[in-house]
């Protein structure tokens, strides 16, 4: 069976590899292109810990086929600190306490980036239901809602 | 002072000054999380990575008659498959390395399967998907075999053995016992003189821990004849250990890397994909990744076991718990994994934080055809916990209390003897629900606000069973060697496993006779109870101290401390004496004077600093001088 070449964008960069016949977008970004941050936790699409952004719309890559991101614009948790620099979300979730065993993060980060991108003001219902679709096992949410409100509040502070 | 705290031993080292608890404080891996760069097992790239999938019993219990996989291994992908006749040594139990229990689980099951979702085969191939079309492809053949999924059916003389190593579908504890017991005081004397009975009968399902993180494995082969291993687990000796035992290869073989875990809660310390990965590797010369999908992780992961309590307390009018009999069944499942410790574990924390003059507790550890149990979060606390608590609520409904004035009223305080007879200390019961009282609103009498944990512990009936026998490195057992207690088996020739079923105690044995209701429980199971007197008593020359030590000789009446701050007042009903009058303004009682047959205890001083690589008496030598030095 034939592999596909797939061209795209992933965090801000080109990049291109070959995906094997029915991979999932999970599966090609970590093992095809190397990008780890978004992770396996359960390949049906019901825990969100392998959300990416697809031209700015959260998508679960566990069950999206790879070679639909062809020429569209990916975006992962690994890119969203600009060099050393962290993104305001993540300084929000360090300051919030709002990872412990950090398996979800990257998904909760990336339902999170969406939510923000597009309503820059969320009120704490907009935040629960942005990240409804992410299932976190340690923290019992209530310090991820308390960093997404944070990271809010610090873009309306900078801006 | 048999057992050292880490915070006694390090006391010189902590300010104790609580003012961190509302402070956030940065993780030191959380840069790792929020940039998605923490590396967990499944982050660790290889070229070539093959992947395994285990053909896994649809039954509940069969045999396998037989399994043909001659379509699978030509199938396009696969690499080869894993028999349990590649497995070294295909048997084992987590526990065998602390040497606790038999080895009772293959690896890959050979002969029988006990449960949905164990594993007789598995596949190596090229992908997930070749690996999982193999699996469709093996062809068993089954002969499906009556199974039993409840606990107290499983003790039934009918029911299936699940388990060959424990043909009465129970684990043997002391190689002896088919439960583990506790006893305290004499429950069955205080239940008669009780103004109330409150039973009552609790159950808790199984739970899965359900990490987002499935577990799994990656090994592959180093250049240096070691293998490497990454993998989830959350005991990562435990997973070397197993792997070297099963795999019969030394462990300077193995190079394990592990300590970043996608969630565990107890889920991850069963090791049953090291061994399988590492085997795999080692068959194949190549990395091999063996993780489960989210379907395996909630089928075949072992969850938190299944409990059933049974408690009856004899409790006064006035709220006092005089007695108390649990009788508990942990659901194993069809293997032992964890549970026999959790029962252990279980029968130390009983009766809950309270202080009660008479117990007893018959705990067993029961295997079904149900995915074996392990640990989760406070195994063996939680269920029993769940129970009392249920149980709390249900008495101050029968006596007409309040049901947190209850608590205060039957609470541990300083120095209180606890029912596997240590000493309370540290005890904040009381000051606990005072505080839930008044952040609920809960109004509360002027006595119950108070009391103290700190005051009027150990008197009287509170302390007058003594403390367990330990020599100076907290063992029990060497009591015996030093003479201060004796074997109760000497001179029996009773060294083997008791018979099925046999709930009265040898006389030689020394212990209480099994109670009545216990007895008719075991009846109405099915057992054959032995209940007549004893064939062979013991000549009295064989028992230098006979066991359990007769009460201690009536101590002085203890006054009462005044009641506004100390304990309060309590007519005896928890011994037989006749309750002391309380003489006003009396000083508090002292603790009671240890009985004759136990040596002083050292005295409990927290407040003395304990200076690192300084043997102080009582001070296990493993975790102070001599072995640092």
């Amino acid at each position: 069976m034939s592999k596909t070449p797939v061209t795209f964008r992933l965090n801000g960069q080109d990049a291109a590899a070959f995906a094997d016949p029915g991979s999932n977008l999970l599966d090609f970004l970590r093992r095809a292109v190397g990008d780890l941050s978004p992770k396996y936790g359960c390949g049906q699409g019901t825990c969100g810990a392998c959300t990416v952004l697809i031209d700015g719309e959260p998508h679960l890559s566990c069950i999206t086929l790879a070679e639909t991101v062809s020429g569209r614009d990916v975006r992962t948790a690994g890119g969203l600190a600009n060099g050393p620099t962290l993104d305001r979300l993540q300084e929000a979730f360090i300051d919030k306490f709002a990872a412990q065993c950090g398996y979800c993060t990257p998904g909760m980060l990336m339902a999170a980036t969406a939510l923000l991108d597009k309503n820059p003001n969320p009120s704490r219902q907009d935040v629960i239901d942005a990240i409804g679709g992410n299932i976190c096992r340690c923290t019992g949410y209530e310090p991820i809602v308390d960093a997404i409100l944070e990271a809010s509040r610090n873009t309306r502070g900078a801006a | 002072m048999a057992v050292e705290f880490r915070k006694d031993l390090f006391a010189d080292e902590r300010d104790d000054s609580f003012d961190q608890i509302g402070q956030p404080r940065v993780r030191q891996d959380i840069e790792g999380h929020v940039t998605g760069r923490s590396p967990f097992f499944d982050d660790h790239l290889f070229d070539g990575l093959l992947h395994v999938r285990c053909v896994r019993s649809p039954h509940h219990h069969a045999r396998i008659r037989s399994i043909d996989a001659s379509d699978a291994e030509r199938m396009e992908g696969v690499v080869r498959l894993i028999w349990p006749r590649d497995i070294p040594r295909n048997m084992n139990t987590l526990l065998s390395l602390i040497n606790f229990g038999r080895d009772d689980e293959p690896l890959l099951a050979e002969r029988k399967t006990a449960y949905i979702g164990e594993p007789v085969l598995a596949v190596i191939a090229t992908s997930v998907q070749a690996a999982q079309r193999a699996v469709a492809a093996v062809q068993v053949d089954w002969e499906v075999l009556p199974h039993v999924l409840d606990v107290e059916e499983a003790l039934t003389p009918d029911a299936p053995v699940v388990n060959d190593e424990y043909p009465n579908n129970t684990f043997d504890y002391h190689e002896r016992y088919d439960h583990q017991k506790l006893r305290f005081g004499d429950p069955e004397a205080a239940l008669a003189r009780a103004d109330h009975v409150v039973e009552g009968t609790y159950q808790m399902s199984p739970i899965e821990q359900a990490p987002v993180e499935t577990c799994g494995a990656i090994a592959a082969p180093e250049t240096n004849n070691r293998i490497v291993c990454y993998t989830s687990t959350q005991a990562l000796f435990f997973s070397i250990g197993v792997t070297g035992k099963l795999l019969e290869i030394p462990s300077s073989r193995l190079h394990f890397i592990g300590g970043t875990v996608g969630g565990g809660f107890g889920g991850k310390v069963d090791s049953h994909h090291e061994p399988i990965a590492v085997l795999a590797s080692l068959l194949t010369g190549k990395p091999v990744k063996y993780m489960w999908d989210r379907a395996e992780e909630m089928q075949a992961g072992a969850p938190r076991s299944g409990e059933r309590w049974r408690i009856k307390d004899g409790v006064m009018n006035d709220g006092r718990i005089i007695a108390r009999i649990f009788t508990g069944f942990f659901d194993a499942g069809a293997y032992t994994r964890l549970t026999s410790y959790g029962v252990q574990k279980c029968t130390g924390h009983l009766p809950g934080p309270y202080t009660i003059p008479n117990v007893a507790s018959n705990i067993f550890c029961v295997y079904t055809n149900r995915t074996p149990s392990t640990a989760m979060r406070g195994f063996g606390i939680t269920g029993v916990d769940f129970a009392i608590e249920c149980h709390m609520d249900k008495v101050a409904e029968r006596v007409r209390m309040d049901p947190i004035e209850l608590r205060i009223l039957n609470a541990y305080r300083d120095g209180d003897m606890k029912a596997h007879r240590r000493l309370a200390k540290n005890c904040a019961l009381i000051e606990s629900c005072q505080v839930v009282a008044q952040k609920a609103d809960w109004r509360l009498s002027a006595d119950a606000m108070a009391q103290s944990s700190l005051t009027g512990g150990g008197a009287d009936w509170r302390a007058n069973i003594p403390e367990t026998v330990t020599d100076d490195e907290g063992k029990i057992g060497e009591r015996r060697r030093s003479g201060l207690a004796p074997d109760p088996f000497a001179g029996t020739g009773q060294r083997g496993r008791v018979a099925a079923g046999t709930f009265t105690d040898h006389p030689a044995t020394g212990n209480a006779p099994q109670r009545d209701d216990m007895i008719a429980e075991a009846s109405r199971l099915g057992f054959k109870v032995d209940t007549g007197a004893p064939s062979a008593p013991m000549p009295q020359a064989e028992r230098p101290i006979a066991p359990p030590s007769p009460p201690p000789a009536a101590p002085p009446p203890a006054p009462a401390p005044p009641t506004s701050q100390g304990a309060p007042t309590l007519p005896s009903a928890y011994s037989e004496a006749p309750p002391a009058p309380a003489p006003a303004a009396a000083p508090p009682a002292p603790p009671p004077a240890p009985t004759s047959t136990a040596p002083e205890p050292e005295p409990y001083r927290p407040e003395e600093p304990f200076q690192r690589g300084v043997k102080r008496p009582g001070v296990s030598r493993f975790i102070s001088g001599a072995r640092r030095r």
